[in-house]
């Protein structure tokens, strides 16, 4: 390898909103051939960073210095004919198009005769060819996967003489195996001389990936290190400025197996998966780890009623409920928490005591059609919102006002403004930063500790490894019989993932 | 973060009238600057136009697209909308008054079995309707904009077929000197028929959970459903609801024109929908109040109003009509805009 050259430079870079300092004179460099990690937790500055460098944003003051040039970029357009793109977790491709006409989309080349449809194919299937991309140019980028769409999309910034490409999270809504495409990709981009910056939340990740990481908190650059020659502890320690250990809590020695189990799930089939056989007892933590499309999140979503059950038996407390609505469930003590909260759980558009007060079967909320009061809905919601230590403390403040950690919040906060007796957690912590995971592990513990069976669907094996008292892998549709104790190690989750 | 931008931009700094203006602007919406407008230049225009006289008029007259607004208003609330909010109305005045004349061709003097009758077919057309609009949406799944379309289509086919075209007159004369003239404590009737509905929605939609579970449906439907709400029924509902209003504001324009017609209401679907975001309510549901969709319908009523005070040719209303719903929905964009300057 041969000497790292830096190559783009930013000086006490600042980004002021009105009210807020978002980038408060942050100083880095990144160099050639290099994946340099970004690891912050949300609003610590990672977004407003690059969106600077890919010429989004424009910076309030301080300089951003490309191959010993300083230059501002007045539009993305900009920063990428100076050879820096970047590549959002969120597609800017048409999917109705072909893979050569999103590379040259809105700078189409003109022939003699209206477009030139040749010499595009031609330039796009060199660019593939290039970036060492097996895609047929002519493909609809609907029928490709999302990991091939990916490639579309860093091959839409791409250009001959590229420095610079960043990737923000862009593996949010890959596989595992998609995900692993994606970092063979990165290295091939990196060994090209190509400077990598990569914004991630996952230590695995960082693990896979970094030649160096720079931590941010609350806009300010904590500091660079080789990755090397940094551990995980030291990192998160800088990320949230306190320990890991305090991230998971003491977690009580599980009630006795032997009492009647509040759910027991009996030959369970449906889309997806088969003869799922498992119980969760009360007070109990029972993990489903599994891959990503393995099935762990759709036996999740038929116990709370959401898929068909095709076979099997789901039983509450001795009592079938596999022929009852969400809303019966719901009001059985059942309550499922969606992964993605933006999408299915939160009414984005109002505010927590709303959200806290239309869960079926909360009484003093809107948990049935009839007459409301506002008061005892208020102090409901109020009462809930203190238990989950909602901040800030505010239950009429608008969803999307809040924090992803605080969102989060809002869901237990509405689970537990009903009776409850089942919670299914599906990905808890997706999208969450290192502080809100810790309250979120805190309220886990907590409603365990009071008698709540608890489901935990995870792919993050930390938090199967530190909370669950006994785990079920799930292996395309199948479940593996329970670890528990000892047997509950990353190996033995492992070998079963991929059984 | 956000919250901090925000009460930057309410609290517009210096106190200046611009900076007032701008934060009315931010809190409420554009709905307040149309009607100063509005008043302005209708005042100054008209002598008549500012009387108590007049404007009790306009009241009355409003008091048919406020009924008929919030029948558009309870489909927007779920995410859909109503584009046959007009036919129902003219199905609901043709029912009616065909019911009424029926009965009483056959028995001249059962004034009020024929009324009673006339009247529950007519609401009782408009409900169905509603709810053929319902079941495809909830049950079917077809889009509300092509299910209300044909809908169109069909009921304005079926009016047209049942009277042939022509006005169904010979109703009873009571019909109109009650529901259509009746005056009730100095006040007009429809406009108190207006306000007892109104006011039953609002509790409806406001201070009950069947009224909180149509705002989450708009909000998000699938957070919604995981919140167990029965979203396909309440849909359903929300338009059943809706074409029962409509088949009201259908009963109460029979009574005042004293005929049943095919061609009422043609204009309704422009003006319910102008009526409900002016007044505050989301083309993408979840959103909006009963009192503010009062107040849109009575901006376009006194619009209107003013228009024909100042003599305005009745064609090119149409066209002030749509150009100030143009105007507000990109007001009401702008507004959003300068409330989440990053969302």
């Amino acid at each position: 390898m041969t000497e790292p050259s830096d190559i783009l430079r930013l000086e006490r870079v600042t980004k002021r909103f009105p009210g807020v300092l978002a980038l408060d004179a942050a100083s880095v460099t990144f160099r050639a051939g290099e994946v340099h990690v970004l690891l912050g937790e949300n609003g610590a500055g990672k977004s407003t960073l690059i969106s600077i460098l890919s010429g989004a944003a424009q910076a309030t003051s301080g300089r951003v210095i490309l191959n010993g040039e300083e230059c501002r970029f007045a539009s993305v357009a900009e920063a990428s004919r100076a050879g820096i793109s970047a590549v959002y977790q969120e597609f800017s491709l048409v999917s109705e198009l072909t893979v050569t006409e999103n590379i040259f989309l809105g700078r189409e080349r003109r022939g003699r005769f209206g477009l030139d449809r040749a010499g595009m194919r031609q330039a796009a299937a060199r660019i593939l060819e290039d970036l060492d991309f097996r895609l047929d140019p002519e493909a609809r980028v609907a029928t490709l996967s999302r990991a091939q769409q990916q490639m579309v999309e860093i091959a839409k910034g791409y250009r001959d003489d590229q420095k610079v490409v960043i990737f923000d999270e862009p593996t949010a809504s890959l596989s595992t195996s998609e995900s692993e495409k994606l970092f063979h990709l990165i290295d091939r981009l990196r060994a090209r001389g190509i400077a990598i910056v990569y914004i991630t939340h996952r230590m695995a990740e960082l693990h896979r990936l970094a030649d160096r990481v720079t931590v941010m908190r609350d806009g300010k650059i904590v500091g660079t290190l080789d990755h090397a020659e940094t551990s995980e502890d030291e990192l998160i320690r800088m990320m949230a400025g306190r320990d890991v250990q305090a991230l998971f809590p003491d977690i009580p020695p599980p009630s006795d197996p032997a009492e009647a189990p509040v759910l027991s799930v009996d030959g369970l089939g449906g889309r997806g998966f088969s003869d799922i056989t498992f119980r969760v007892g009360a007070g109990e933590i029972v993990g489903l780890a599994g891959l990503v499309g393995c099935g762990k999140s759709d036996v999740g979503r038929c116990i709370a009623g959401l898929e068909r059950v095709r076979h099997g038996r789901i039983s509450l407390n001795g009592r079938d409920v596999a022929g009852l609505s969400i809303r019966k469930r719901m009001r059985e003590g059942v309550y499922y928490l969606p992964s993605d909260r933006k999408a299915e759980g939160l009414i984005l558009t109002q505010g927590a005591r709303f959200n806290i007060s239309i869960r079926s079967g909360n009484g003093a909320g809107a948990g049935s059609y009839g007459v409301v009061s506002r008061r005892e809905e208020a102090r409901k919601a109020q009462e809930v919102a203190e238990r989950v230590d909602l901040r800030p403390l505010d239950i009429e403040r608008n969803m999307i006002l809040f924090s992803g950690g605080n969102q989060q919040k809002v869901l237990f906060a509405k689970a537990i403004a009903g009776d409850l007796k089942l919670l299914i957690l599906d990905e808890p912590t997706v999208g969450v930063d290192v502080n809100a995971r810790a309250a979120i592990y805190r309220l886990v513990a907590d409603l365990a500790a009071r008698g709540v069976a608890v489901l935990m669907i995870s792919s993050d094996l930390t938090e199967i490894l530190n909370l669950c008292s006994r785990v079920h892998v799930m292996c395309e549709g199948r479940v593996a019989g329970p670890l528990a104790g000892e047997e509950i190690n990353e190996n033995k989750i492992l070998e079963r993932m991929f059984a | 973060m956000r919250t901090e931008t925000r009460n930057a931009v309410l609290a517009t700094g210096k106190a200046g009238p611009m900076a007032w203006l701008k934060k009315i602007f931010l809190k409420v919406g554009v709905l307040p600057f149309l009607m100063v407008v509005c008043l302005l230049i209708f005042g100054f225009l008209s002598d008549h136009f500012l009387s108590t006289r007049n404007l009790l008029n306009v009241a009355r007259q409003s008091s048919y697209l406020v009924i008929a607004s919030l029948a558009q208003f309870m489909v927007l609330l779920v995410a859909g909308i109503d584009l046959s909010v007009g036919t129902i109305i003219a199905v609901a005045s043709v029912s009616g008054a065909i019911t009424m004349t029926g009965i009483l061709s056959v028995a001249p003097d059962a004034v009020a079995l024929a009324l009673v009758l006339g009247i529950l077919a007519g609401l009782l057309a408009g409900t169905v309707l509603g709810m053929i609009n319902g079941i495809g949406v909830a049950v079917f799944q077809v889009q509300p904009f092509m299910m209300t379309l044909s809908m169109t289509s069909i009921g304005f086919g079926l009016a047209l077929f049942a009277t042939s075209g022509t006005p169904v007159t010979g109703l009873p004369a009571s019909l109109g000197n009650v529901l259509g003239y009746g005056v009730l404590f100095g006040i007009p009737l429809p406009i108190w028929v207006a306000l007892t509905l109104a006011a039953g929605l609002a509790f409806l939609l406001g201070r009950t959970g069947f009224g909180r579970h149509l705002y989450a449906i708009g909000g998000n439907v699938k957070a919604a459903r995981l919140s167990g709400i029965d979203t396909g029924r309440l849909t359903f509902l929300a338009y059943a609801i809706g074409g029962t209003l409509a088949g009201v504001t259908g009963v109460m324009l029979t009574a005042r024109m004293m005929s049943g017609e095919a061609n009422v209401g043609a204009t309704m679907p422009l003006e319910t929908i102008a009526a409900c975001v002016i007044g505050g309510a989301s083309l993408s549901g979840g959103a909006g109040s009963v009192t503010g969709v009062i107040l849109g319908a009575l901006f376009i009523s006194l619009v209107q109003n003013g228009m024909n005070l100042a003599q305005v040719d009745s064609y090119l209303q149409l066209v002030v009509i749509g150009l100030i719903l143009i105007f507000a929905v990109i007001a009401d964009n702008f507004r959003s805009r300068l409330l989440n300057p990053r969302g």
